[in-house]
């Protein structure tokens, strides 16, 4: 991996030059206050050395000046510090709009990748130049650390919860893709590669490697598998249980009162602990699948979830019972669609 | 000496701090589950037993007024009070212990001790009423909190009654009077200090959700 | 200035006072309490270098052929739980700040010289059963114990290694209680708050944390450890658990614990300063009020820890932010103490040569701090040697020098002797090359994207990481020859007077080694912090030397 500048790792994402600004503004505070300091000593170290075993210099209280001077003074620069680390990090922490998904699993000791497209990568990720592309990461383990440095990009992977980042890729190349949160014996060793490829080249890759079924078909089938249709609705129209089409990204209205995101994390809850956030007007009918689906499975479910559109919304029926809120136009709560 | 008693008094108060500090990590835990899983951890405290956690907390309440009039007793010179007093403060901390192992027999009867730490009876929360959207493994973990802290508590409030065992015995040794108190005032300082973070705990663990648990 | 009049070195002090084992290991004076300290925080790090030795041997080569995956894990581990609770956490107060802390004050002893013995003894115990479990077979979850690995998936020790280090954290938490009592209660008449040292304020400040802070880290290693045992939980996602929690409690007491370690050294920083250019420290209000401002402000930077775990955009400003403000103080005591050196009489010393390079080191690694206190930067180096780099800076460029420093500096007072200056000198310019040697490197490679605990990484690393291995044996030797002359000075240096550097402090104004009750008369203190001599006494002997010409420099003005 030829670097063109020495102490830098490659600038391959749209975000690598501004980290480098940053970093070179604070490397040139650094280098500036290490010779200021370090060469004051020096100098009143020599200039000031003692000359006779008996002499007494005047005693200097100090200055009120002066310590006003320099606290302002690096508490300002501290700021422009914080504002400009602040402005880079807005932008590394929010993702664009519509950006391609990638889904990304951690576990000792590799990095399992898919994209929506259907292509499975182990320890490998290849992206097309100029595409903005967002991360949704989980791990079947330990901590985990998706890390790329020549995007200067880095984000953990947690186990039981969805993080993300994302990143625009600007030159084609092979860059490392490294493990960066310690996760036992084979830490060093859960290392790749992120190659990015000019986008005809990618759609090359891409239909080579067409085989596979896109997250989303595989996430229906998982669907039917476990019998998820006869709550949901073969397409998610609901039934017994809420209406998944046209849920992703709407609000969600609970028996407690209280209002949530239908986020991934929402969606991957209401699967493996589905008593967590219950849906006002429906019981506490749904089992767990905790145990019976895998990481990788779940995110297929999220996939094919994402994918239901709203095409004839029905009026979901609530559930008989003791929970079931008295029949009346009021009270005959549904979950608040889009 | 005025110096010594003075450094007494900080050094206790400064260990109460530290006191604070680590029982801190335990309620700041609590507080992130309870937010967590609210229903779960209603439906585990309306299970624990309202009027025997109200006992213990008025039997503790009742011995740090005995033991406040202990450090008067001192104070004053009144030497036979200070014993009464002691040796009363003493019962009713060994009394608040007793009815706390009962409520601990009753989690071994009822298999809510957490994990497989007791062989052959492995926590099982069938017995407890759970309230919708209350999950079981949420359930084990209130349990678990409940355990840690009150036994925290509870090893805290043996070392006082070991602490006022030592007092007593030097009270009756007549070693305590106007001039010469301050062992009695820290340890003081101490058991209401135990007070205090059982005044916490009960509300936290005792008293979530009883709303609840009737007409909810 | 008054001089108590000291006769020579008197034939009993508290070294010889009692002899035997047992009127070592049951003392209650805090003189030998300071020495029992010292004898074993050295063992300690002796322990620690040689697990450094091993990181840096099989970090010469990119493929990981001297240790196995595991074995390394347990060195990398092993090395930090030890220099961190067992040397840097303990070692200049429980040693330095110990013996010094009463005398700097005219006090006869701590407040509690009993709870300073049982302090060492719990630091001892800890250390042993950390050692055992080192042995037994040793803990391979990182110094910093992060769930859900260290609670599910470890097969280490984790929770021998964690008993060992929550009783040891007791012995800091008893020594703080120590500290804050004595200043409080003990000062001699006329030692008010601001005629102290900053020895003082800083072991002050320093005591604070640690009453505040090890309490939470104790309660955190208890619930790992009923974690791994019960699997309830509270960390384990698996389980309904929460592995952020583990890391907001965790670092909760380690961020403050950083300055536990490097605020004793900064107090020793400004002693050394003042006293071997012969002036007060320039702004002594503003240095003493910032260690203060480090402790408060330290308790509240913690997430600073956590910018890529997960954290929402909010929290991470904040800690940003407050981040940010932290260094602030740190950076004023830099100013005031080069101030300091304007217009004063500046001699060469070892520890004077250890204080110049602690402050240049200290700059350099306080400002790569602001690095990742600046999010957008931190998210990529954050992991990486970048890390390891900033903080050994602080930690050996600041803490380990000062620590030398202070140790050859109240050497004489300590053993009686003195230790051979050409040596002394030598060595700290060696200490200084080899660090910098290892650890520039380092920033580099952390920034090019190596990250930590890697035992084998991809080839173009490899030039960093041999001139890093090759500053650490010149590190090593440099550390390892002022053991040898300390050890011989002991017996063959020369005889020390009370007072060899000809100074103010209240702890010279007595004999080297002192007696055991330190002061024969308690002192009655009428003087600032580091007089040298009272204004109108200068006048006048100003005058007088000049007419008399007996120098040709007299006092500068």
């Amino acid at each position: 991996m030829q670097t063109w500048m020495p102490f830098l790792p490659e600038r391959a994402s749209s975000l690598s030059g501004k980290v480098d600004a940053l970093y070179f503004y604070l490397s040139g505070v650094t280098i500036f206050f290490t010779l200021l300091i370090s060469g004051t000593l020096i100098f009143f170290v020599i200039k000031y050395r003692r000359r006779s075993p008996y002499e007494i210099p005047r005693p200097i209280a100090g200055s009120h000046k002066l310590e006003t001077l320099w606290s302002v003074i690096p508490l300002l620069i501290a700021m422009s510090m914080f504002v400009w680390g602040a402005q880079v990090y807005f932008e590394q922490a929010r993702p664009p709009e519509s950006p391609s998904e990638i889904f990304v699993v951690g576990k000792q000791w590799m990095w399992k990748l898919q994209h929506t497209t259907g292509q499975r990568e182990i320890n490998e990720l290849h992206v097309p130049v100029g595409r903005k592309i967002k991360l949704i990461m989980t791990s079947e383990d330990t901590i985990h650390s998706f890390f790329i440095p020549a995007f200067r990009i880095k984000t953990d992977v947690l186990p039981g919860r969805y993080t993300t980042q994302w990143f625009e890729a600007t030159k084609p190349g092979t860059y490392h893709l490294f493990c960066a949160e310690y996760c036992g014996m084979n830490h060093s060793g859960m290392i790749g590669s992120i190659v990015v490829m000019v986008p005809s080249e990618f759609d090359d890759w891409l239909s080579g490697n067409s085989s596979q079924q896109s997250p989303a078909i595989a996430g229906q089938q998982i669907y039917q598998s476990l019998g998820c249709v006869s709550c949901h609705g073969a397409n998610g129209e609901g039934g017994r249980g809420p209406t998944l089409a046209g849920l992703f990204g709407g609000q969600v209205f609970l028996t407690s009162g209280e209002t949530v995101k239908a986020d991934e994390a929402y969606i991957r809850e209401s699967i493996v602990n589905p008593q967590a956030k219950l849906v006002s007007g429906f019981g506490p009918i749904m089992p767990t699948f905790q145990g019976q689906v895998t990481e990788e499975q779940l995110l297929q479910i999220l996939a094919f979830i994402k994918s239901l559109q709203v095409a004839n919304p029905q009026p979901a029926t609530p559930a008989t019972g003791p929970m079931a809120p008295a029949p009346s136009a009021a009270a005959t709560a549904r979950p608040n669609l889009r | 000496m005025e110096q010594q008693r003075e450094a007494g008094t900080l050094g206790m108060w400064v260990f109460l701090v530290t006191e604070i500090m680590f029982f801190g990590g335990m309620f700041f835990a609590y507080t992130l589950y309870r937010s967590k899983y609210p229903q779960a951890f209603a439906s585990a405290s309306n299970h624990l037993s309202l009027p025997l956690g109200a006992i213990n907390t008025g039997v503790l309440i009742l011995s740090s007024f005995t033991m406040a009039l202990a450090v008067y007793s001192a104070q004053i010179g009144k030497r036979r009070n200070l014993i009464i007093c002691l040796v009363l403060t003493i019962i009713l901390g060994l009394s608040f212990l007793g009815i706390k192992a009962v409520e601990y027999k009753d989690k071994y009867v009822d298999n809510l001790i957490p994990g497989r730490l007791i062989p052959g009876r492995p926590f099982n929360a069938e017995g407890v009423h759970l309230l919708p959207g209350a999950s079981t493994q949420n359930v084990e973990m209130f349990y678990w909190i409940y355990f840690a802290m009150t036994g925290m508590h509870a090893l805290h409030m043996v070392i006082g009654v070991g602490l006022l065992s030592v007092i007593l015995y030097f009270a009756v040794r007549g070693r305590y009077g106007p001039e010469y108190h301050n062992p009695v005032e820290i340890s003081g300082l101490y058991w209401h200090f135990v007070d205090i973070i059982w005044i916490f705990l009960f509300p936290l663990l005792y008293l979530l959700g009883r709303h609840l648990a009737h007409g909810g | 200035m008054e001089e108590f009049t000291l006769p020579a070195p008197t034939k009993v002090n508290y070294l010889n006072a009692e002899y035997g084992l047992k009127s070592w290991l049951l003392t209650k004076d805090h003189k030998r309490i300071a020495l029992l300290y010292l004898g074993s925080v050295t063992f300690f790090f002796f322990i620690g270098g040689v697990y450094a030795m091993l990181i840096r041997l099989e970090l010469l080569t990119p493929q990981g052929d001297l240790l196995s995956s595991t074995t390394y894990n347990k060195v990398f581990t092993q090395h930090g739980i030890i220099m961190i609770f067992f040397f840097l956490i303990p070692a200049i107060p429980a040693s330095l700040g110990n013996f010094l802390v009463p005398m700097m004050i005219g006090a006869k002893d701590l407040a509690f010289p009993r709870i300073n013995l049982l302090s060492w003894y719990i630091y001892l115990a800890g250390g042993l059963i950390t050692i055992y479990a080192l042995i037994a077979g040793g803990v391979d979850t990182g110094w910093t114990f992060y769930a859900p690995y260290s609670t599910t998936f470890s097969n280490s020790y984790v929770i021998l290694t964690g008993v060992g280090v929550f009783i040891s954290g007791f012995s800091s938490i008893l020594t703080g209680l120590n500290f804050i009592v004595t200043v409080h209660t003990m000062r001699a008449p006329g030692m008010t708050w601001f005629r102290m040292p900053l020895f003082i304020w800083a072991h002050y400040a320093t005591a604070l944390i640690m009453i505040l802070g090890t309490p939470v880290v104790a309660i955190t290693i208890l619930l790992l450890a009923f974690e791994r045992l019960t699997h309830v939980g509270i960390f384990d996602p698996a389980v309904g658990g929460d592995p952020v929690l583990f890391q907001h409690l965790f670092w909760f007491y380690s961020h403050p614990a950083v300055y536990i370690m490097v605020l004793p050294g900064m107090g020793i920083i400004s002693e050394l300063i003042a006293n071997f250019s012969r002036k007060n420290i320039f702004g002594y209000s503003f240095v003493a009020f910032s260690s203060l401002a480090i402790a408060v402000f330290g308790f509240l930077v913690w997430g600073h820890h956590m910018f890529v775990s997960g954290q929402s955009v909010y929290a991470g400003m904040i800690f940003s932010f407050l981040s940010f403000a932290v260094a602030i103080p740190s950076a004023i005591k830099v100013f005031n103490w080069t101030a300091t050196l304007y217009k004063g009489s500046i001699s060469y010393d070892t520890p004077m040569l250890y204080a110049l390079g602690f402050i240049g080191l200290f700059t350099i690694g306080g400002m790569t701090g602001l690095f990742l206190a600046s999010i957008g930067l931190d998210v990529h180096v954050h992991d990486t040697y970048f890390i390891v780099a900033h903080f050994h800076y602080i930690m050996v460029g600041g803490t380990l020098l000062a620590y030398l420093g202070g140790l050859h500096y109240w050497w004489p007072k300590i053993s009686g002797r003195m230790y051979p200056e050409g040596w002394g000198r030598f060595s700290a310019l060696v200490v200084f090359i080899g660090f910098n040697l290892t650890f520039l490197p380092q920033f580099i490679a952390g920034y090019m994207g190596m990250p930590r605990r890697y035992h084998a990484y991809p080839p173009e690393f490899q030039v960093l990481n041999v001139l890093s291995s090759a500053g650490a044996s010149i590190l090593g030797v440099g550390l390892l020859i002022p053991m040898v002359y300390l050890i011989w000075s002991m017996r063959y240096g020369k005889s020390a007077e009370a007072n060899p550097w000809h100074l103010p402090g209240l702890e010279w104004r007595t004999p080297s080694p002192p007696p055991t009750q330190n002061f024969l008369v308690t002192p009655v203190v009428t003087w600032e912090a580091y007089e040298f001599a009272p204004p109108e006494e200068m006048e006048v002997v100003g005058r007088l030397r000049r007419e008399s010409g007996l120098d040709e420099a007299p006092i500068r003005g």
